[in-house]
């Protein structure tokens, strides 16, 4: 008798039904590094700065959430708690006019490249004084004063924009990096692969990071993408590193080695960077696809309490300090919401407004 | 005036331009050490060099967002397609991005950059490369879109597309870059973009068309001529802006339109012309406006059949005589 035939199952299933009672986890964190902020080079100072600034990341998207919930906006709120270490450590591991460009998670990268809380929230609700005038929303965050280039809503369409980016870098020879975030949704998109190929044919000076938080949406890295990650990169001859998103530390460390080496030989870097993504991948998320083990096992590595015990247990600043800081930053954030409630959306004009850099232009 | 194949005055255009911008720069499949799939850029990359010259690999999507990058970051880039029919695969850059960019970050960005190529079919070369694009690309806003006809208007208004603050789409046709005509010796010669011009002057009947249809409607407006029947020819040379002023105010003197499209019908070029026409000259008109498309049928490989699907100027006497009441 003929066996019988194997059912046909495309896309590996849900959770892989392992009954050892392990957490069954998206991602597994690298090791984090193990030098001190003063190994790495790094203040006292910059160390309580860092803190401060994911702090903001942190409580700025918890505010964010709370004013979703309540209505006072609406659109797409995709939010990047957990991954605050990936933004701070970056930012300072660059110099501060390289160049960034994200996906539509990007309101950490906003905030960390000089997007104010005010102009960041008002953003998010649709305002005149937002850092986009209120045309962007939550997905199109920008400076691009300070070369932070904004965020984009195309999974992976940005890709060869931040390629573009370090192209004409390369052309002005301005010596500038660009750093091009994706999520490992993105990964799985043809534009990334057309952008590492001709990167690596053309020497361009860019870092494509790809932070990987477990989920593509809903689906989980091992059901959207075969193998890993960052191993990709040997099938365009391209250098490449994988490391620890959930500790600032080990983020700074890698992103100033590579950006160093990018400067000096131009050639571009493939790197995954494990982080965590606590919410859902919008607010209209039920999170279905993971358990609430597994997101507790990874809050255990928060990386803002984590730099906050840096800082106390270091002494680099007493208890009431770091308070004192939590206490401004919640006053600041407040601040924002206050200030975006109040200021006042875009009139009507501005609907025909920044369409054209030259002479507009509107067919009727 | 000085005699040019269509090809050698796009060279011109963007010859001049990269002399007088540093920042312009041309990239494509085969712009370089092959000298262009299309002669277009023949020579350039002697003159200007590997920086400026680059040959990109078959990565529409990767190159066309890359230029998109690189003119937000400071640089004029003209982007060559082999052919607009394989633009399709970098449709996200040039619609997702290059025209919105700007607005979705409130004005932070430009982004001046051309996308050129041929467009429309060229013969029998079957129904992947056959496809008229300019109608399509006219739908997004913040996207120009230029299709001329002649060298004279192509080298023009190229050097206009490349000195635009935002994003222009040029397109040209493989079957015209040997066309010869005449171009403009005057130094640094532009033409406006969105500007139609009357290519013939003819009482009876006007007739709007551009790139290699103008040359199918020249034809017939010969042949018409015989019989007594003056056409007015509008070339709009650009698709957006239109100019529908100018083809207004042909129609209030002949009272009748036909528009040559070598588009497929529904949405094209053509049913916008013809809505315009009847808003703003409805009471001017003899008879109904009349167009003359591609069927809405992909293009096919056998040579009577590719003859059957592609307007000529039989299809356009028909539709003249048709407005004109003379059948």
């Amino acid at each position: 008798m003929a066996k019988k035939k194997q059912e046909a199952i495309f896309t590996p299933i849900g959770n892989d039904g392992s009954s050892d009672g392990k957490i069954d986890k998206a991602v597994d964190l690298p090791e984090p590094t193990k030098k001190t902020h003063k190994q790495l080079g790094l203040t006292n100072d910059q160390v309580v700065e860092m803190f401060e600034q994911m702090f903001l990341q942190r409580r700025f998207e918890e505010r964010a959430m709370q004013m979703y919930q309540k209505g006072k906006f609406g659109g797409f709120l995709h939010l990047y708690i957990g991954q605050e270490a990936v933004s701070t450590g970056t930012t300072f591991a660059l110099n501060g006019d390289d160049d960034i460009i994200t996906a539509y998670r990007d309101h950490g990268w906003g905030l960390v490249r000089g997007v104010t809380p005010k102009a960041g929230m008002a953003e998010l609700f649709g305002k005149a004084a937002g850092c986009s005038k209120g045309k962007g929303g939550s997905m199109h965050f920008a400076n691009v004063e300070e070369h932070f280039w904004g965020g984009y809503g195309i999974v992976g369409g940005h890709i060869p924009l931040g390629g573009g980016i370090a192209f004409a870098n390369k052309y002005k020879e301005n010596d500038r990096v660009t750093a091009c975030f994706l999520g490992d949704g993105a990964v799985d998109q043809g534009a990334l692969h057309e952008t590492l190929n001709i990167s690596q044919l053309w020497k361009l000076p860019a870092i494509y990071a790809v932070e990987n938080n477990g989920y593509s949406m809903g689906t989980a890295a091992r059901r959207h993408t075969v193998n890993e990650i960052y191993e990709r990169a040997n099938g365009y001859g391209m250098k490449n590193a994988v490391f620890n998103g959930m500790d600032v530390f080990t983020v700074y460390e890698n992103m100033k080695k590579i950006a160093k080496e990018v400067r000096e030989d131009s050639m571009p870097w493939f790197i995954e960077i494990r982080t965590y993504r606590y919410r859902g991948h919008s607010m209209s998320d039920p999170q279905k696809y993971r358990t609430k083990e597994e997101l507790e096992e990874y809050q255990k590595t928060d990386p803002v309490e984590r730099l906050k015990t840096y800082v106390l247990d270091k002494k680099l600043a007493s208890k009431k300090e770091v308070e004192e800081i939590e206490q401004k930053v919640e006053d600041i954030v407040l601040e924002a919401v206050e200030f975006a409630d109040e200021t006042p959306f875009p009139e009507d004009k501005a609907l025909y407004e920044d369409m054209f850099a030259g002479e507009p232009y509107f067919h009727v | 005036m000085a005699v040019l194949q269509f090809r050698e005055a796009i060279r011109q255009a963007i010859d001049e331009e990269m002399q007088s911008d540093e920042d312009v720069f041309i990239m494509g499949e085969e712009v370089a050490e092959y000298n262009g799939a299309y002669k277009v850029t023949e020579g350039l990359l002697d003159k200007y060099g590997f920086r400026r010259v680059i040959d990109t690999p078959i990565s529409e999507l990767g190159f066309a967002g890359i230029g998109v990058g690189a003119a937000m970051n400071g640089l004029r880039p003209i982007v060559e397609f082999m052919t607009f029919n394989f633009a399709v695969l970098a449709l996200d850059q040039i619609i997702n991005h290059a025209s919105k960019a700007r607005y979705m970050l409130g004005g932070q960005v430009s982004v001046p950059i051309v996308f050129r190529g041929p467009n429309a079919s060229a013969g029998q070369l079957g129904a992947t490369h056959s496809v008229a694009y300019d109608s399509m690309y006219a739908m997004f806003p913040g996207l120009k879109v230029i299709y001329p006809s002649e060298p004279g208007d192509a080298k023009g208004l190229l050097k206009s597309a490349i000195r635009d603050d935002d994003p222009v789409i040029f397109m040209e046709s493989e079957q015209m870059y040997g066309l010869k005509g005449e171009v403009s010796e005057e130094e640094d010669y532009t033409i406006p973009i969105g500007k139609a011009k009357v290519k013939r002057e003819g009482s009876d009947v006007t007739v709007v068309a551009t790139g290699k249809m103008y040359h199918v409607v020249k034809q017939a407006a010969e042949q018409l001529a015989k019989d007594g029947v003056e056409m007015e020819i509008i070339d709009p040379r650009t698709i957006k802006p239109f100019d529908i002023e100018a083809v207004v105010k042909s129609v209030k003197k002949t009272n009748r339109c036909v528009v040559v499209d070598e588009s497929h019908p529904f949405g094209g070029l053509a049913s916008e012309v013809g809505f315009l026409i009847q808003r703003e000259a409805f009471d001017y008109l003899d008879a109904p406006v009349k167009r003359v498309t591609l069927p809405d049928v992909n293009a096919p490989f056998s040579k009577p059949l590719f003859d059957l699907w592609l307007p000529d100027a039989k299809n356009v006497i028909d539709a003249v005589n048709t407005v004109t009441y003379r059948k």
